[in-house]
């Protein structure tokens, strides 16, 4: 196998800029390891080879003629998590529902990474419309963890973080609604990042839950991650609830950070997300992570968020009421799946919904329904939006306390496929520690703390204020670049290789 | 059904008080969509105006229409509202084929404007002041054409067609409180306030106010109340009032056949009800076996709107003239009894008389055309004034014309006749036609001598000095000449040739 897929982004980007390779050489070297082990892995849904290869001669071409590259990423491939739209390839979210579906436009997503020259080589799985912790609820069959194909690679954006892992994409897109990016971080031995709610647009980013929603950046490395932030972040008329600032400056972050320094940083353990329910190995890693960022100079500072323990709680009910609503439109009389040819169209779109969805789908449509109907509104949306301000201000009380906050990212390595795709709490309870940034909107992501003792991947998560993903990414850098530096290489490159 | 049992008018008011509430949908003509650039024209081709938004694509956002909320404000405030300083979108959940996401984007209990008034003006000059509850944004559903069923029912229909065009476009819903107390005038009250609601939107320029393309649409609400008890009856709620005359009709009909069902012991049913226009009766819409259950919530999608003070206090400096403040200023004006002004509004001929005031003529001219000759022009035609094929422009050239005296009044109604009959401006019908004023004296004394001749014993009358007799000769000439002559100057001309002669 080619050598170029396993340099990190800022690696290829070099060599390309350099005109050392060319951007199709880098992007066939990936397609050539999709065609060789995705078979096993099943991290995408659909490869673009053709449009992959035009988009990187045009990069090409450009760099020949002496224009300087549209971005730091131009030439580098990409994984897209198949929940963006893009014109000239199917887009489905995960489900039978958009089946056949091609949008007639691109998300503000994936035209920034067109601007930016970056090689769109396809869309990954997931779960659902994004609903699930281990990609086991994708309609096309579920993704494998590149560390032990028998496992998953957790959920729901298992697609694109198992694309990573494999090496085949140096970067990726996911969107996190409770987790989606961070945990499946935390499970393949990458980095994941869940910007500040506003900071990435969400127009053409299929809804899962209008409010929880933020599509973030996927890599091997800390500093990937924040050249892609950078491409994909930043003001969008279209979105509303786009935030309309200066995206923060977390490539110099990064830099600085992994220069190793984090005197004069407050680092806060967050009290009730270190008690019961983690695996001994994730808690062992955390607790490692905690001294390996004392030992860079940080401060290490307790801090209490006591309105957490109600965060699973009030997510089960915001969720699936925005949920229950967005996915009303998959109705059979515009786009996508219609079964039936019933006399009314009441019964088309009874009929094609139920063939159309699946079961943790349809348990969230109807927990909203549920939710939201009258007489149970006050008692279910309602309560839930207020833990939602109480969680909101726990994050501000320990932000004056510090400057980010850490915890494991999941409570264990990655569970083998089948295990707890019956048992919904059981696969909630995975996004314990995630869910109060996406309430808060605030900022987080998962940087690799290391292998526990079943030899799997863990996560440690690095949580930060609004537009805080500067410090959040220093800290992530400095943690990288020490833990690499002790364990004699990027945890990366110790994966299996993928049985074929 | 059964046909429902009709109670005399009279009956119903003996036992029952109507309590009145009225929701009007107006369209706002602005430009773009409520949340997406897609233009708003009526009448395009299907689905041509449409996008990833206002269609509900997977992926799409919404971004609210900065000019809509300015029309809502303004609303608001013409109708003596409240305006929230703060307020959010709401989704409303319910799956219907012509509504993309299968929820609307309304405002549910945050609503723009609160709290207001109309006082609106009744045929006999009095005025009731209904009380407003609510204006609040909305956007519009698509159209469904329903083909090969019953009277365009989706019932029985072979399939069904979806125009998106209109899916998007801003609406505002203008809400009013209980209206009680207004016993046999309900249906007149209701009649009113729609008028008068229209006018104001007029004047304001955010809508084309259209009953008849549905860019105001009404929905009378109505219950009756066991005579002087206060205990509120139940309401229905009926639909597809397509006419100020249908409100009025529609009222009427609900109260008598809602006295029919309480006076056989029976109870009102709570429903939606469609107006039969041809009929002028109601019929019962789809009966739901659960109540609806929008299962509203915040709209996630958008941030809350918080129009700040200074903007709030811009719009309300851009307020026009407002329709009743106008009628006082006209009646000061033009020394008009309150009568009088109101049978020039309801004639409908108030605006055409002001443009023609303002095209140069005396207002007591430009109203009297307006609401003599050519009212009775229009209802000769059948269709209302403004519909005539006249201008006030033209009307006051022909009010010039007859002072300059080119014209007098019996060649001006003709001159008028050409104009609504397609001939061109009222100099090219004076042209076209000849009807200038025959001023030749040489042509008129030939006619004078003749008739004179024709009528000896009359001649010799008025040569004996009985001027009185003078006028059957003037009849005469003006006859000869098609009455294109000008009186005056025959008459003196007959006096002239009539007088003694001296030797």
């Amino acid at each position: 196998m080619s050598e170029l897929i396993r340099l990190t982004a800022a690696e290829l980007a070099e060599k390309i800029h350099s005109r050392e390779v060319s951007a199709v050489e880098v992007a066939q070297a990936h397609l050539d390891r999709i065609a060789a082990v995705d078979g096993t892995v099943h991290a995408f849904l659909h490869v673009a080879s053709e449009a992959a290869l035009v988009s990187a001669a045009l990069v090409d071409d450009g760099l020949a003629a002496g224009v300087a590259p549209a971005s730091p990423l131009a030439g580098v491939p990409l994984a897209l998590k198949d929940v963006f739209t893009t014109i000239d390839m199917p887009t489905t979210a995960g489900s039978k529902i958009l089946s056949g579906w091609r949008p007639p436009y691109d998300a503000t997503l994936t035209t920034r990474l067109r601007a930016a020259g970056v090689t769109i080589l396809g869309k990954t799985n997931m779960d659902e419309f994004a609903m699930g912790s281990s990609t086991e609820y994708s309609a096309y069959g579920p993704t494998r963890n590149p560390w032990a194909t028998a496992r998953i690679p957790g959920g729901s954006g298992g697609g694109s973080a198992a694309a990573l892992a494999a090496f085949e994409a140096p970067l990726a897109v996911g969107t996190d609604t409770g987790g989606s990016v961070r945990q499946p971080a935390a499970m393949t031995g990458t980095v994941g990042v869940k910007p500040t709610y506003g900071g990435v647009s969400r127009y053409g980013l299929i809804a899962c839950a209008s409010s929880l929603d933020q599509g973030g950046p996927c890599a091997r490395t800390v500093g990937d991650a924040a050249l892609l932030h950078e491409v994909i972040a930043g003001y969008d008329p279209l979105d509303s609830t786009s935030i309309d600032e200066p995206v923060p400056a977390v490539v110099a972050a990064a830099r600085l950070g992994a220069s190793g320094d984090l005197s004069g940083v407050r680092v806060g353990v967050i009290r009730e997300l270190g008690g019961e329910g983690y695996q001994a190995g994730v808690r062992s890693s955390f607790d490692a992570a905690v001294v390996q960022l004392q030992k860079l100079g940080a401060e290490i500072v307790e801090v209490s968020c006591p309105h957490f323990e109600y965060g699973l709680a009030a997510y089960y009910l915001i969720l699936p009421s925005e949920v229950s609503s967005n996915l009303a439109r998959f109705d059979a009389m515009r786009y996508g799946l219609r079964v039936g040819t019933g006399a009314s169209a009441e019964e088309v779109m009874a009929a094609t919904r139920e063939a159309g969805f699946g079961p943790e789908v349809k348990r969230r449509i109807i927990l909203g329904t549920y939710a939201l109907s009258s007489g149970y509104y006050d008692a279910y949306y309602g309560q839930a939006q207020k833990v939602r301000t109480l969680i909101a201000r726990d994050f501000a009380a320990a932000f004056t306390h510090a400057d980010v906050l850490v915890s494991p990212t999941a409570p264990t390595t990655a569970f083998p496929i089948g295990d707890k795709v019956d048992d919904p709490l059981a696969m909630y309870l995975n996004d314990l520690a995630t869910i109060p940034t996406n309430l808060a909107g605030t900022a987080a992501l998962s940087v690799p703390s290391g292998l526990a003792d079943d030899g799997l991947p863990v996560g440690l998560q690095v949580m930060a204020p609004a537009l805080g993903e500067a410090v959040m990414y220093r800290v992530a850098a400095a943690y990288e670049a020490a833990r690499d530096a002790e364990d004699g290489g990027p945890l990366i490159h110790r994966v299996p290789e993928v049985p074929a | 059904m059964t046909t429902p049992t009709l109670v005399g008018y009279d009956e119903v008011l003996e036992h029952f008080d109507p309590v009145l509430g009225l929701e009007v949908h107006v369209e706002l003509s602005t430009n773009t969509k409520m949340f997406c650039g897609c233009p708003t024209e009526f009448g395009a081709e299907p689905n041509t105006q449409v996008c990833p938004t206002c269609l509900g694509l997977p992926g799409s956002l919404p971004v609210v229409n900065r000019s809509a909320v300015e029309s809502a404000i303004r609303i608001g405030l013409a109708l003596n509202c409240s305006i929230a300083p703060w307020c959010r979108f709401a989704r409303k959940n319910y799956f219907y084929p012509d509504m993309p996401k299968n929820f609307q984007t309304s405002q549910y209990d945050e609503p723009i404007a609160v709290n207001g008034y109309l006082d609106v003006e009744l045929d006999d000059g009095s005025t009731v002041r209904v009380e407003i509850e609510r204006a609040h944004m909305e956007e519009d559903t698509g159209k469904s054409l329903h083909v090969g069923g019953a009277a365009g029912r989706i019932h029985g229909a072979e399939y069904s067609l979806l125009d998106y065009n209109r899916a998007g476009v801003p609406l505002i819903e203008i809400v009013t409180k209980m209206i009680p107390g207004t016993r046999e005038r309900a249906p007149e009250v209701a009649r009113a306030y729609v008028t008068a609601l229209r006018d104001l939107l007029r004047a304001l320029g955010v809508s084309d106010v259209r009953m008849d393309q549905g860019s105001m649409r009404c929905d009378v609400n109505l219950s009756l109340s066991p005579r002087d008890s206060g205990v509120l009856g139940t309401r229905t709620e009926t639909k597809n009032v397509n006419s100020l005359r249908s409100v009025e009709r529609a009222v009427r009909y609900e109260m008598t056949r809602q006295a029919g069902v309480l006076l056989a012991g029976e109870a009102v049913v709570q429903e939606t009800r469609h107006f039969e226009e041809a009929s002028g009766t109601t019929r019962p819409g789809r009966r739901k076996e659960t109540a609806e259950d929008y299962r509203y919530f915040p709209e996630p999608d958008l941030v809350p709107i918080a129009p700040p003070v200074e903007w709030v206090e811009e719009l309300r400096g851009t307020l026009p003239e407002l329709p009743w403040e106008r009628r006082r200023r006209i009646s000061a004006e033009w020394s008009l009894t309150d009568e009088e002004l109101r049978d020039l509004v309801n004639a409908g001929a108030l605006d055409l008389i002001e443009a023609t005031v303002a095209a140069g003529a005396p207002a007591g001219e430009a109203r009297s055309w307006w609401v003599a000759y050519l009212t009775q022009q229009a209802n000769s035609r059948g269709v209302t004034l403004d519909a005539l094929p006249v201008t006030p422009e033209q009307v006051a050239r022909v009010i010039a014309l007859v002072a300059s005296g080119e014209l007098n009044n019996k060649l001006a109604r003709q001159v008028v006749d050409g104009v609504l009959a397609g001939e061109g401006s009222p100099d090219e019908v004076v042209t076209g036609r000849g009807l200038a004023i025959v001023s030749d004296d040489g042509a008129l004394v030939a006619a004078v001598d003749e008739a004179l001749a024709a009528q000896p014993d009359i001649a010799e009358k008025i040569r004996s000095g009985k001027v009185a007799a003078a006028g059957a000769i003037v009849g005469a000439v003006m006859k000869a000449t098609s009455g294109k002559a000008d009186a005056k100057r025959v008459r003196e001309l007959v006096l002239q040739r009539c007088a003694p002669v001296r030797g």
